[in-house]
């Protein structure tokens, strides 16, 4: 029963985590796909939720800013207004960059973030980092949180201690993935609903032809500062979730552009970039095979180990770490060649200035 | 007056900008020229720059631990340039040229993921922790040390400094020669004008854009082996750390203008090192957590209000 | 020695992916000669160079220079077989220096370069002066010239010429006219295509007009400039 228990607790992470990516993959859809922006500074916006959400929702520290103890929903809703803003700013800016040119400039907004993130120690306690930050539904156990409305509306504070003293520890985990499915879910319907909408044909319009968008009178720079604001206020959102989900966020290591940038654009173009479903595929397949090869690489280790008994396989685990990282390089590398449109492309009808296109992605 | 003004300045800041400005104006070289003939920003670069420091120690080590000859860097740096002109040109062959005629974002992401697979090698084969490349403290010159001592304007430069300062400017005449006269040199220069019409000059454009990884690779080596030797020390991000800075000197200078990479380089490095000077009383100009963020800051005046750069390069 | 075909043109069904233009081109260029093709925009008389020259998709047909089929020769191919060629518009390296442009066009070349730029400065004195003035700093008559030596610089068969005044003063116009005469004297057979139908059909020994990829008509120069209906479509329109 206990295996079976923790084989599901373990499905239920990798839908957990997997989730998050698909969030940031959606994200990321809606600047790539919809709007041809090439950003690379991914783990940026992340960042900035889920630093917004931190100092939004920890109980008082002396390390850091904080101890606003906001409901949860609202630090979430500030997260997301938060990272559109940086966006919208970066956006002015840089929005009609070609796309080289944007990608190193996006890249460095999020160098510049995280120096920020870094310095302003007294605001976000530096590279140390926040922890203890609040999860959605663990944090009812939290006794700031069930001895305020409206939970207490329910109970005082010794019946809740004594309710909750009564769950399984994992209790929280079921609950907190389907609420991240849930959000996926959402948000997905809701890019269906605006693709088919009057500005989703404009954008695509303006991917498909810039120029004759242009001239037909479309306002492309606008429409792209859109784009980009609400993409980014998704990764806001994933941020602000991954935080939760780590309870403990740093400014270089929670956000390594290596790992979660890359893994997210890896996501979208092996999904199938322009493409809502393919990105939530792509972020899961990713995902899973991701997790799942360290737990491959980490037991067949762990054999070797046993079998050959004078070697070291701690030094060999971290650096399998590094292994991994470059197959799934190679791996991108791989599908941009021989799947272009990634695993599941776009299935919409191909228009006739399509063809003369091809190659484009 | 030296003592209070001109010391510090000197010798803290200004030297030190200077030698951080040759390291990117070699880095920008490459990648000025990457970005004009063969019409990607590649983000590779500062890896190449980074594993060719990396070769160049294990070349030392290798010397020294084998065959008991110890090799001053440079020396080293030889083998180091030839892998990493291969590893380009075999970058080249398999992960770019796929996507020559295709869009330019596909080879850029392809760059984008050739970066993490290097450094990721780099990580598995070395480890991820700070190799030391040359131990010790770098002690000043003592023959310019006691010269301008003499004239009371002492001025402190390592050896290292020297190095790389004198290497910097050997290298900047040798791609000067390439470039003016020879024939490879100007066909560089014509596919950088116009791959098309050089194609139908009858200039072999697959010798240009070999030709452009190895005077590519062979600066990012010495630019990286360079920075080994100023920072003494070996890590796996240090590429990474440079390529920001690089790019932002490439795109100062003008793209597809190397001697405005050269140049680009030299400002950033020095307005790096010169914003965490005591310019108004006691605080620097900047916070010195912020000093990164120079470069970037430059990069993007530049991108808004004249993108062709200082020497009006390609615009695209 | 007899007037043998330089070029011919037969039959040549060519496009852009699977996008017909050209919908069965007949033409020939003896070597003695100026060939002009003249037409109304959009007819394919670009298209037709740049199929001698490989740079697009040759469906059906043949091309020979020479005698020797080139049909689908990869364009630096047919450099090396000696097809000058002068495009439109970007037809200079604007960075280079005059005689490093020459030196680009003679990429090709293993011997006689220094030779042949002296030549080329024979026949274009003005450049010759500003020799290590850098291309891109020159006027628009200027840089014609140069992209039309430098296009020389190989061992020349035949000169493919696409536009070559266009968007220039009338004085330079007449001077290209001039020099384009120069050049075919030296023995170099020239196919020409013009927006400026009767400055070309006064240079060229023969001309075809294309309209709508086909060919419609076909003369001498002075024949066509006769002709009624040539006149009255193209040789009246402002250029």
């Amino acid at each position: 029963m206990d295996m079976l228990i923790g084989y599901s607790l373990y499905g239920i992470s990798l839908l957990t985590v997997g989730g998050i990516y698909a969030i940031l993959a959606l994200g990321l859809n809606i600047q790539w796909g919809y709007a041809g922006l090439f950003n690379v500074g991914i783990a940026g916006f992340a960042a900035i939720g889920a630093y917004t959400f931190a100092l939004m929702t920890t109980a008082p520290s002396g390390y850091h800013f904080g101890g606003l103890d906001l409901p949860l929903p609202l630090a979430i809703a500030c997260a997301m207004l938060l990272s559109g803003m940086v966006a919208f700013l970066i956006g002015i800016v840089c929005i009609r960059l070609r796309s080289d040119y944007l990608a190193i400039s996006t890249i460095g907004i999020a160098e510049i973030i995280k120096l920020v993130l870094k310095n302003e120690t007294e605001l976000t306690n530096g590279p140390r980092g926040i922890n203890k930050i609040p999860r959605v539904w663990e944090h009812l156990t939290e006794e700031r949180f069930y001895t305020k409305a409206p939970m207490s509306w329910f109970s005082d504070a010794q019946g809740w201690d004594y309710f909750f003293d009564k769950l399984p520890i994992w209790w929280w985990q079921p609950f907190f993935c389907l609420t991240i499915l849930l959000i996926v879910f959402i948000i997905y319907k809701l890019l269906e609903k605006a693709q088919q909408s009057p500005w989703g044909r404009m954008m695509t319009a303006i991917r498909e032809n810039e120029n004759a968008a242009h001239a037909a009178g479309k306002d492309v720079t606008r429409r792209r500062i859109e784009a980009f604001v609400i993409g980014a206020m998704v990764m806001g959102l994933a941020g602000a979730i991954l935080s939760q989900h780590l309870r403990l966020i740093d400014p270089t290591n929670t956000f390594d552009p290596s790992k979660m940038t890359f893994l997210v654009w890896v996501m979208l173009i092996a999904g199938g970039s322009g493409n809502n479903r393919g990105a939530i595929f792509g972020a899961f397949l990713v995902w899973v095979i991701w997790s799942a090869s360290e737990i491959f690489i980490n037991s067949g280790l762990h054999i070797f180990g046993e079998m050959i008994s004078n070697v070291d396989i701690s030094l060999l685990k971290t650096r399998a770490g590094y292994l991994r990282m470059m197959i799934i390089g190679l791996l991108l590398q791989y599908i941009l060649q021989k799947y272009p449109d990634g695993i599941m492309p776009e299935s919409r009808p191909v228009q006739t200035g399509e063809k003369l296109k091809k190659g484009r992605v | 007056m030296w003592e209070t003004f001109g010391f510090e300045f000197v010798n803290f800041y200004l030297i030190p900008g200077l030698v951080l400005g040759c390291i990117y104006a070699l880095g920008a070289i490459g990648i000025t020229l990457t970005f004009s003939i063969l019409r990607f920003a590649n983000f590779a670069h500062g890896e190449v720059m980074m594993i060719g420091a990396y070769f160049t120690w294990t070349a030392m080590i290798l010397s020294n631990d084998l065959f008991g000859v110890p090799l001053h860097p440079l020396v080293a740096a030889a083998p180091a340039v030839i892998l990493a002109i291969g590893l380009f040109i075999l970058v080249d062959r398999y992960f770019y040229k796929p996507f020559r005629s295709a869009s330019t974002i596909r080879v850029v992401m392809a760059s984008f993921g050739m970066m993490l697979i290097i450094r990721s090698f780099v990580q598995a084969v070395w480890g991820p922790n700070q190799l030391t490349f040359v131990p010790g403290i770098a002690k000043p010159n003592e023959m310019v040390k006691n010269l301008t001592a003499s004239i009371d304007m002492m001025i402190l430069v390592p050896n290292k400094h020297f190095w790389i300062i004198a290497g910097t400017l050997i290298i900047m005449l040798a791609l000067s020669w390439l470039l003016t006269k020879t024939k490879i040199g100007k066909g560089m220069r014509a596919v950088s004008d116009s791959p098309e019409l050089a194609k139908v000059s009858g200039i072999d454009v697959e010798i240009i854009v070999k030709a452009t990884w190895f005077v590519g690779g062979f600066c990012a080596v010495a630019a990286g082996v360079f920075l080994a030797m100023d920072l003494q020390m070996l890590e796996t991000t240090m590429g990474f750390r440079m390529l920001l800075p690089m790019f932002a000197a490439a795109i100062l200078g003008g793209i597809g203008r190397p001697f405005g990479a050269v140049i680009g380089g030299l400002v950033i490095g020095l307005a790096e090192e010169l914003s965490v000077y005591p310019w108004f009383g006691n605080g620097s100009l900047i916070s010195p957590g912020y000093k990164t963020g120079v470069a970037f800051t430059i990069m993007v005046i530049m991108l808004v209000i004249r993108p062709s750069g200082l020497f009006k390069g390609r615009l695209f | 020695m007899s007037d043998s075909k330089a070029l011919d043109i037969s039959n040549l069904h060519a496009g852009y992916g699977e996008t017909e233009i050209l919908k069965g081109i007949n033409l020939s260029v003896k070597s003695s000669e100026i060939v002009a093709i003249i037409g109304p925009n959009g007819a394919g008389k670009s298209t037709v160079v740049k199929s001698v020259l490989g740079l697009l998709n040759v469906i059906s047909g043949n091309i020979s220079l020479n005698g020797e089929n080139i049909v689908g020769i990869a364009p630096d191919k047919a450099i090396k077989l000696g097809i000058s060629y002068v495009p439109q518009t970007h037809n200079i390296f604007p960075n280079l220096t005059i005689t490093e442009n020459l030196e680009m066009g003679a990429w090709t070349r293993t011997t006689g370069i220094s030779e042949r730029i002296d030549e080329m400065f024979e026949l274009f004195p003005d450049l010759k002066v500003k020799r290590n003035k850098v291309a891109g700093s020159l006027s628009g008559g200027q840089r014609q010239m140069v992209a039309m030596a430098k296009a020389l610089m190989v061992d020349s068969k035949i000169m493919l010429l696409d536009e070559p005044t266009a968007g220039l003063s009338p004085k330079f116009q007449a001077e290209i006219f001039r020099t384009i005469k120069r050049i075919n004297k030296n023995g170099v057979p020239i196919l020409l295509v013009e927006q400026n139908a009767k400055q070309a059909l006064e240079t060229a020994d023969k001309g075809y007009v294309l309209v709508d990829g086909s060919n419609k008509v076909e003369g001498t120069g002075k024949d066509l400039i006769n002709d009624r209906n040539v006149a009255r479509m193209f040789l009246g329109s402002k250029d």
